[in-house]
């Protein structure tokens, strides 16, 4: 892995990329060589090293064969006339050490947004972020009533099915929000040896905190590349979106991922997304939660502004209303997230993007490389 | 930009021009986000704003921690909502009596600069992006007329504030366009604590009211063609509409 590193980050340089990882102090993951392997399928595997944000390479899936690009290059390879779409919401410090009343240690891990003192989430049992969360030692039994400490402060378990609850807080929203940014850190990924900080996880558009975890695909976004894009005519909009938890440690639970996510679309957007489709421009998501927003909203006919709970839930066979391409993290044929990506183009075709991703050393890591899949 | 309704945050609003700010930014109808390092000062003008009905939240936070930044946004954010309007007041003078700068320790000055200029800096990083993604924003940089000034003594001051003025600037020219809009507002002598501890034997009466200059400053917030992205405005030479 280090040597497919080493020759990635001369030729990166050799690109007029500046090298900034170590300048900006993202560790690149040199932790035992091979130290994890996502998943392998006929001989595509992808590596898990983090890439800086300045340093993201793009594979491109379009009519012809796939390419690699830099992520930057993205405003050439849109057209005037289309438009993107990113998801603001900021990612929120979700992880969060509780006790029941008994004693018994647990993690809270919001999956979504505080809701005026009622935090929603699912509970881990005792260990860290250092253990895979499938792994992880199931959470202490809590029932309905009954009083439980977060962070410090006393909850009311308001709701539970299994090992996912609802809590309520009693007090002051200021002290709430205090305890939380002082006590709580982002959900961290198992592969990586030191906490991530709130600075890793944020794209550069961040707003209000709704995330569980980051939408990750934004954030190769710089502003240069965002100025650019409307230089190049390319649009861009926003709206939030409440990406839930990628993994909550139990099977079944995860199998019905994503859980249904608050969504609030801008009249602006609405409107940039309808003149877009008008005069036949390409809207193109950045990341699945714009898509799963974007498709709710639209499943009535005409996309609607305003907010809403996004309840679709993407696979294969869904036909997009709204949203022509997108941009994505990288996966692997097996993943549920490759067999999402299939409804924007054949698996065929993914299957030849991500081989020519695999041969290149690209990363599979939530910080990783992007790839961008648009209709020819 | 129109204020009712918006989601702003104050730094240094425990106090002086910048208690004033967040007081009339909150009358005006904005959802204020109190921001400064002591709780129990700032919990005291959080609970006068609310008993005059305005909409107002505490967050304790160091600006020159870099730690503590994204604890400031996200509170801030998770409180009042999105932030259209930031204000870049909380700042340093450093050691007083005011030193020569051949007899300023070199840790004093970095303290100087993190806090009246990395700091700045940091927060709008973490907060103009969801402006200009969203097409409108204020950012408002409290200056100095020693940015300008080479007054002796005022050396670790004077550079923090002319360099920030300069970044004003500079982010005003990159965002050109998103409809974010970035101010520096020399708000002139003021009588505040601040400026007792700088220069304790002023005439007291000839100084303005930190509530004067926030009046004005609010004027500049709401007044797009008066007080346009880039410019370095003096408080007590703004005409003030009637």
């Amino acid at each position: 892995m280090m040597a497919a590193l080493n020759l990635d980050a001369r030729e990166r340089t050799r690109n007029g990329v500046r090298d900034v990882d170590a300048a900006r102090g993202i560790a690149v993951d040199d932790g035992p060589a091979g130290s994890r392997i996502d998943a392998v399928d006929a001989g595509l595997v992808l590596g898990t090293d983090e890439v800086s944000r300045h340093a993201v390479r793009l594979v491109v899936v379009d009519a012809g064969p796939p390419r690699l690009e830099w992520f930057t290059a993205l405003p050439r390879l849109l057209a005037a006339g289309d438009l993107v779409v990113v998801n603001d919401a900021a990612t929120l410090p979700g992880s969060l050490p509780g006790r029941t009343a008994d004693g018994a240690v647990f993690e809270l891990r919001l999956s979504g947004p505080i809701d005026a003192g009622r935090l929603y989430g699912v509970l881990l049992g005792p260990g860290d972020h250092r253990t895979r969360t499938e792994h992880r030692a199931a959470p202490p039994r809590v029932a309905e009533g009954e009083r439980v400490t977060i962070a410090g402060m006393t909850a009311t378990v308001a709701r539970v099915a299994g090992r996912r609850v609802e809590l309520v807080v009693r007090g002051d929203a200021d002290q709430l929000w205090e305890t939380l940014y002082a006590t709580g850190a982002p959900v961290q990924y198992a592969h990586r040896s030191e906490r991530l900080p709130l600075w890793s996880v944020q794209t550069a558009y961040a707003g209000r905190p709704w995330a569980a975890e980051m939408p990750s695909a934004g954030r190769p976004l710089l502003w240069e590349t965002l100025l650019d894009l409307r230089r190049a005519g390319v649009g861009v909009a926003s709206l939030t979106h409440a990406a839930g938890l990628s993994s909550t440690g139990d099977d079944a639970l995860d199998r019905a991922l994503p859980w249904p996510e608050r969504y609030e679309i801008p009249r602006r957007t609405a409107g940039a997304v309808a003149a877009t489709r008008t005069r036949g421009g390409r809207v193109i998501a950045i990341g699945t939660t714009v898509v799963r927003a974007l498709e709710a909203a639209a499943n009535s006919g005409e996309l609607r502004p305003g907010s809403g709970i996004a309840t679709l839930r993407l696979d294969a066979a869904y036909r997009p209303r709204v949203v022509s391409g997108l941009v994505s993290g990288l996966h692997v044929p097996g993943e549920s997230h490759f067999e999402l990506l299939s409804a924007f183009a054949p698996v065929d075709r993914l299957r030849g993007a991500i081989g020519l991703a695999a041969r290149h050393g690209l990363s599979s890591h939530e910080l990783g490389d992007a790839c961008l899949i648009v209709p020819a | 930009m129109k204020i009712q309704g918006q989601g702003a945050l104050v730094t240094g609003a425990s106090r002086g021009l910048g208690r004033a700010l967040a007081e009339q930014l909150a009358v005006r109808g904005a959802r204020v986000a109190l921001v400064a390092r002591d709780a129990g000062p700032l919990r005291e003008v959080v609970a006068g704003i609310r008993a005059r009905g305005g909409d107002a939240h505490a967050i304790a936070g160091d600006i020159a921690d870099k730690d503590a930044i994204h604890r400031i946004a996200g509170q801030a954010q998770g409180l009042v909502g999105e932030i259209g309007i930031a204000v870049h007041n909380a700042s340093t003078l450093g050691p007083t009596p005011l030193r020569l700068l051949l007899d300023t320790e070199c840790e004093d000055l970095a303290e100087v600069l993190e806090t009246n200029l990395v700091g700045p800096f940091r927060l709008t990083k973490v907060l103009a992006g969801a402006m200009a993604i969203s097409g409108a924003g204020v950012i408002v940089h409290i200056s100095s007329d020693a940015a300008v000034e080479p007054y002796p003594r005022w050396g670790a001051y004077g550079a923090s504030k002319a360099a920030q003025d300069h970044l004003s600037k500079i982010l005003a020219a990159e965002l050109e366009g998103t409809g974010v809009r970035v101010l520096a507002v020399d708000p002139g002598e003021m009588d505040t604590v601040m400026h007792a501890a700088a220069i304790p034997d002023a005439d007291r009466a000839a100084l303005q009211r930190p509530e004067q200059v926030a009046a004005r400053i609010v004027q500049m917030i709401e007044d797009d063609a008066r007080a346009p992205s880039g410019a370095r405005l003096v408080a007590p030479r703004w005409e003030l509409a009637t």
